[in-house]
């Protein structure tokens, strides 16, 4: 454990990742208390350019909205959904992965034909189309990144855990008489997991572009101001307020990009045997 | 009449930081001489395969060549840049890896390859290249050569494999060649065909060679010279001979001494004992493909197979690889489902029982695995992977750890093993470990899956020692798995020979090795290397 | 060979044909009446156009005889009609289509094509200051969400430069032939080809280079280095051909992807594709029109995947035809 740390903190880029995320995190949980007006109201005048007035540094938007208010109660919808349908996906893909994958056979066939045919559809596409049908709200914007999320997990998880149904240690617990659900928490899941930590982080920075261009699209949930659905309002203007579509853009990209630099940094120090430079 | 192709003189390799040594070569001196051929001997960790590398400027960049010499055709190899040494890799020095399975390009046909040699210095039109790589297949003796060059790597067995990369070396016709264990990956009949080769090559040749090994059975059979490597320093070299009979230096002596010898040591009938295990009729066959528009294929691991341990004795099963030995010891486990057949235990018939029966009859056989790597779960403590058993079978906690206690004392590791993590330990201790393990819920048959396969040859012996010191002890019965006779010379009673799922020969040991009826049997006992009838002609 | 083409086409209509079922059950999960949703917010009106639906598609009837209605008029090329657009789904699609196929087709080679080359280039030169730069490049195209890039490419080129059109397939009302049309559809194409591209060089890029690095530790390497091989023809042809099949793979993979990223840029850049009908089917609250066209986003990922699959399998001899 110390070791995994130890290697995670030397991670240049797993450092400003963490780094970025306490920050982003900080935004979303502290940010409301600090800047309590709602980011639906209008503050000033609209189309403010940012750096003019004190208490508006990122400016106003079409309506006279503040964007900094926008982006702080954005970094809640983006943080929350992108967690909560990985969590999701995770809580459907890993016990659908163990089970193809260590009882193999027709259960495990069956699965993965189930598993193929979601990762066969176009996920945009498909997610677009569910939270049409289910008509936008978060609910439904959750449940539709769940859905086109969950199968690279099973596939992940299903790999590894064939992988170690037939490695010796697997088998020793066989031969000493361990039950079949001790064999698959004690013995095969804790080392199959590390990949699957790893998928974690990128899944999250998955989610929260598919929720960023899905409010583009126009299909957030109506209630809450995220980072998307700024972009989205401010394209028709884009000419005469470069600012509105610029800022948020700017928070999903720092966003994402640190859940992958933690990604990676997991990465390094989960498989310690690949060094930068492959040697 | 020879001269020397290479003198090495003094040579230091240092190794990073923080490596466990400071020096993987260590002030090494010898010499090759022109159609001689010089093996370098030592177990793992030893230098030896570094020596190899630095004789062709292929040393990882973490290693430096601090002080010392290379001397051949006049020059200081080690002084060399990246374009001499273009002109002399292939040409002048060649070598010969161990797995021939990852050394050759998998995308590439097996001519290109030959062919890419010639090209490589210009030499040849590709035509003429094309053509040399059809005659060198046949002098390496590779069957339908026209075909053959055409294939890709994964279509040819690992004997094959290796007669092409033999060819690949000796396509220019290079002064040196460098072997660095180039059969240790073999079929013990494999390996002797292809160590016939290497030496009527190098004696059409010329060649002075260089051949890495850590079998002293490989060195009987084709040194001339044999030099001696202990952690990075040469502790012993001379002609075969002397250092084969009279060993001068301990650790050479500790060596030739761990070596199993191919005589049995004589040993007590057990046949009027009980029965332990019966095994009657077991078939087995793996089908893989089917579905629509495709092929199934079968491929049967065990054939009617049976035979029978009693008490107290040590049944070994001898095969090559492919002969189904091991396939015979998980179906004997039930780790996998017999097609046909009854493994009885005693009175209980294993294949019948399932469920909790089954787990509960499953502390009467247990088993050590081949790769003491794989065999311990890396995130578990060694206390908790030899208490886990006794546990699930309903012994107290507080007992379960005593007994640990005391099954790690019997396997000569210290008590407080059972707080450490088994990454913490080297492969032998390792072994020990899951002995423990095996132990823990007192069996009456231990099943050793190639246990010491996998080991340096010193431990190998001190494991042995330790499998046979518990079986008298604790009156235990054996299935010891192998592909080396010489190791099941040395523990077993009876050995049965398998060979493409059947058991084709089931005698004592003794009777076995000096009267072999079956002609594979003969075949393998040929096969072993190191034996004093083999010829080697100065 | 041909035995595993059909058995994997035939797979490919299977898995058609399972789409064209969730289609009809996520129809029945919108709110409200069936015949309202499939008539669209438009159709939703005019009374004549939804007694001819609930006729057409038997939505008095029980569920199978519904479903089997549904999925013979798909299997006979009739994906409906769109009463906003006043036109069967099936024209609207193919009238779009190639457009989106041109787009995508131009993205993918351009992603492929460079994100190879840097991908080998910061191997070649790992932990050099070039690698460090490309790794990082890469990093941000790929956290980059695609609808941003796009409208930061317009600000910069097309309002801030005024280099490039903003919008559309080609210029309205010019009537351009011949060379003149090619150049004019090509600048119209740059932008949004570029901004798909983007993303998926990175993906290329970074996956390329830890192939190579990866590849260049294998035992073969080793040998061709032993053969006195130089090291150009060395990465040439052992480390890269080798690295390239788990490319090969991601390509097929990313297809999904590739159609999703069409759909977003389609939007920004108004060309004329399939994905800017998804989008116009959205706002037109059309969901018959959505799901035509999301049925032929899933075939065109199906093709996809086949044909990259074919690629792999004669690229790699050691797997063979069948399976």
């Amino acid at each position: 454990m110390r070791q995994f740390w130890r290697t995670m903190l030397r991670n240049p880029g797993g450092l400003i990742g963490l780094a970025i995320l306490t920050i982003a995190i900080a935004v979303a949980v502290f940010g409301p208390l600090l800047f309590p007006t709602s980011p639906w109201r209008m503050v000033q005048r609209p189309f403010l350019p940012p750096f003019t007035l004190a208490g508006l540094p990122l400016g106003t938007d079409a309506l006279g909205r503040d964007v900094m208010a926008g982006i702080i109660y954005g970094a809640r919808v983006s943080l929350l959904v992108g967690l909560v349908s990985t969590l999701a996906a995770l809580a459907v893909g890993i016990p659908v992965g163990a089970a193809a994958g260590y009882f193999g056979g027709r259960i495990g066939d069956a699965l993965m034909r189930f598993t193929e045919f979601f990762q066969t559809v176009p996920s945009f596409a498909l997610a677009i189309v569910l939270v049409a049908v289910l008509q936008p709200s978060i609910v439904s914007i959750v449940i539709a990144i769940a859905i086109v999320s969950w199968p690279p997990v099973a596939r992940l998880v299903r790999g590894e855990v064939l992988s170690l149904r037939t490695r010796e240690y697997v088998q020793a617990a066989i031969v000493t008489g361990q039950t079949n659900s001790w064999i698959i928490w004690r013995e095969i899941l804790p080392n199959a997991l590390s990949p699957v930590i790893v998928l974690a982080s990128l899944m999250v920075a998955t989610a929260i572009l598919l929720e960023s261009s899905l409010s583009f699209l126009g299909l957030g949930d109506p209630n809450l101001m995220s980072w998307g659905y700024m972009v989205g309002a401010g394209r028709t203007v884009i000419r005469q307020a470069w600012w509105i579509t610029v800022f948020p853009g700017v928070a999903i990209l720092i966003s994402v990009l640190a859940l992958n630099l933690i990604g990676e940094g997991l990465n390094d120090a989960l498989n310690p045997r690949l060094s930068k430079d492959g040697r | 009449m020879s001269d020397t192709a290479v003198t090495i003189k003094d040579l230091k390799l240092a190794l990073p930081a923080g490596s466990d040594r400071a020096y993987a070569v260590d002030g090494v001196s010898f010499d090759l001489t022109a159609g001689k051929i010089l093996c370098v001997v030592g177990e793992s960790g030893s230098g030896k395969s570094m020596c190899a590398h630095a004789l062709m400027g292929l040393l990882p960049d973490a290693v430096i060549a601090e002080a010392g010499e290379i001397m051949f055709g006049g020059q200081n190899l080690l002084t060399l840049n990246e374009d001499g040494w273009l002109g002399l890799r292939g040409r002048r020095i060649a070598m010969v890896f161990q797995e021939p399975m990852t050394a050759l390009n998998p995308l590439m046909r097996i001519g290109d390859q030959i062919a890419e040699m010639f090209e490589a210095h210009g030499l040849l039109t590709p035509k003429e290249r094309r053509l040399k790589a059809v005659s060198l297949l046949r002098e390496v003796g590779l069957p339908d050569p026209e075909r053959s060059v055409r294939a890709y790597p994964h279509q040819l067995s690992g004997g094959q494999r290796q007669r092409a990369m033999i060819a690949m070396a000796l396509a220019l016709e290079p002064a040196v060649l460098v072997a660095d264990e180039p059969t240790t990956a073999l079929d013990v009949t494999t390996q002797a065909q292809i160590l016939k080769l290497i030496r009527d090559l190098q004696r059409s040749r010329n060649m002075a060679v260089m051949f890495i090994t850590h079998d002293f059975g490989v060195v009987t059979d084709i040194a001339d010279r044999v030099v001696v490597l202990q952690h990075g320093k040469v502790v012993e070299q001379g002609s075969a001979d002397d250092v084969l009979s009279r060993p001068q230096h301990p650790y050479t002596r500790a060596l030739l001494a761990a070596v199993p010898k191919l005589q049995p040591p004589s040993r007590a009938s057990r046949l009027d004992q009980p029965k332990v295990v019966e095994v009657v009729g077991l078939e087995k066959t793996y089908v893989s493909g089917g579905g629509w528009f495709q092929p199934t294929r079968s491929v049967q691991a065990a054939k009617e197979v049976s035979f029978d341990i009693f008490q107290g004795e040590t049944l070994g099963l001898v095969g090559e690889s492919g002969s189904g030995k091991s396939s015979i010891a998980r179906l004997v486990m039930r780790l996998i489902e017999p097609d046909r057949g009854t493994v009885r235990l005693g009175e209980t018939d294993l294949t019948r029982i399932s469920g909790k029966t089954l787990r509960e009859q499953r502390k009467r056989i247990q088993m050590v695995f081949q790769d003491p790597f794989a065999s311990l779960n890396p995130r578990r403590k060694v206390g908790n992977i030899i208490t886990d058993g006794p546990i699930a079978h309903g012994m107290e906690p507080a007992t379960a750890r005593a007994r640990a206690h005391e099954l790690l004392g019997l396997v000569g590791l210290n008590a407080n093993a059972m707080e450490r993590y088994p990454h913490e330990f080297s492969g032998g201790q390792r072994q020990r470990i899951g002995i423990a393990r095996a132990l823990a819920l007192d069996p009456e048959i231990l099943v050793a899956d190639e246990a010491v396969s996998a080991l340096d040859v010193s431990v190998q012996a001190q494991v042995l020692d330790l499998l046979e010191d518990l079986k008298t002890r604790l009156g235990l019965s054996m299935l010891f798995i192998t592909h080396d006779l010489r190791v099941a010379a040395q523990i077993c009673d009876r050995i049965a020979v398998m060979q493409r799922g059947t058991i084709v020969e089931l005698r004592p040991a003794a009777a076995l090795f000096s009267a072999p009826e079956h002609p594979y049997t003969r075949e393998l006992l040929a096969a072993v290397p190191g034996q004093i009838s083999s010829s080697k002609a100065a | 060979m041909l035995a595993f083409i059909a058995q994997r086409i035939g797979k490919a209509v299977i898995v058609l044909l399972a789409i064209v079922v969730l289609n009809f059950f996520l129809i029945r999960m919108a709110p409200g009446d069936p015949a309202l949703v499939m008539a669209g917010e438009a159709g939703a009106g005019d009374q004549i156009f939804l007694t001819q639906l609930r006729e057409k598609f038997g939505l008095d009837q029980p569920l199978p005889v519904q479903l089997f209605l549904y999925v013979k008029g798909i299997v006979s090329f009739d994906l409906g009609f769109s009463f906003r657009q006043q036109m069967p789904v099936s024209k609207l699609i193919m009238d779009r289509l190639p457009a989106t196929l041109l787009l995508t087709g131009t993205a993918f080679a351009i992603s492929l094509a460079f994100g190879v080359l840097f991908g080998t280039l910061a191997a070649r030169r790992a932990g050099s200051w070039t690698d460090t730069a490309i790794t990082v490049l890469a990093l941000i195209f790929y956290a980059t969400p695609l609808f941003w890039v796009a409208l930061m490419a317009i600000l910069l080129f097309s309002v801030a430069l005024d280099w490039l059109p903003s919008f559309g397939y080609e210029t309205v009302g010019a009537n351009y032939t011949g060379l003149t049309h090619v150049l004019d559809v090509g600048a119209h194409l740059i932008m949004p080809a570029t901004t798909i591209g983007l993303f998926f060089m990175a993906t290329y890029a970074r996956m390329t280079r830890a192939s190579m690095l990866e590849v260049k530790r294998l035992d073969f390497v080793k040998t061709a280095r032993a053969k006195g091989l130089r090291d150009a023809v060395i990465q040439r042809r052992h480390v890269l051909r080798n690295a390239l099949l788990p490319v090969v793979t991601l390509a097929g993979l990313q297809a999904g992807t590739l159609v999703g990223g069409a759909v977003l840029t389609e939007t920004v850049f108004a060309w004329p594709g399939i994905g800017r009908l998804m989008y116009e089917a959205l706002l037109q609250r059309d969901y018959n029109l959505l799901l035509g066209v999301f049925v032929v986003c899933s075939a065109m990922v199906l093709a996809f995947n086949l044909i990259t699959d074919l690629i792999y399998r004669s690229v790699d001899p050691r797997i063979e035809f069948a399976a």
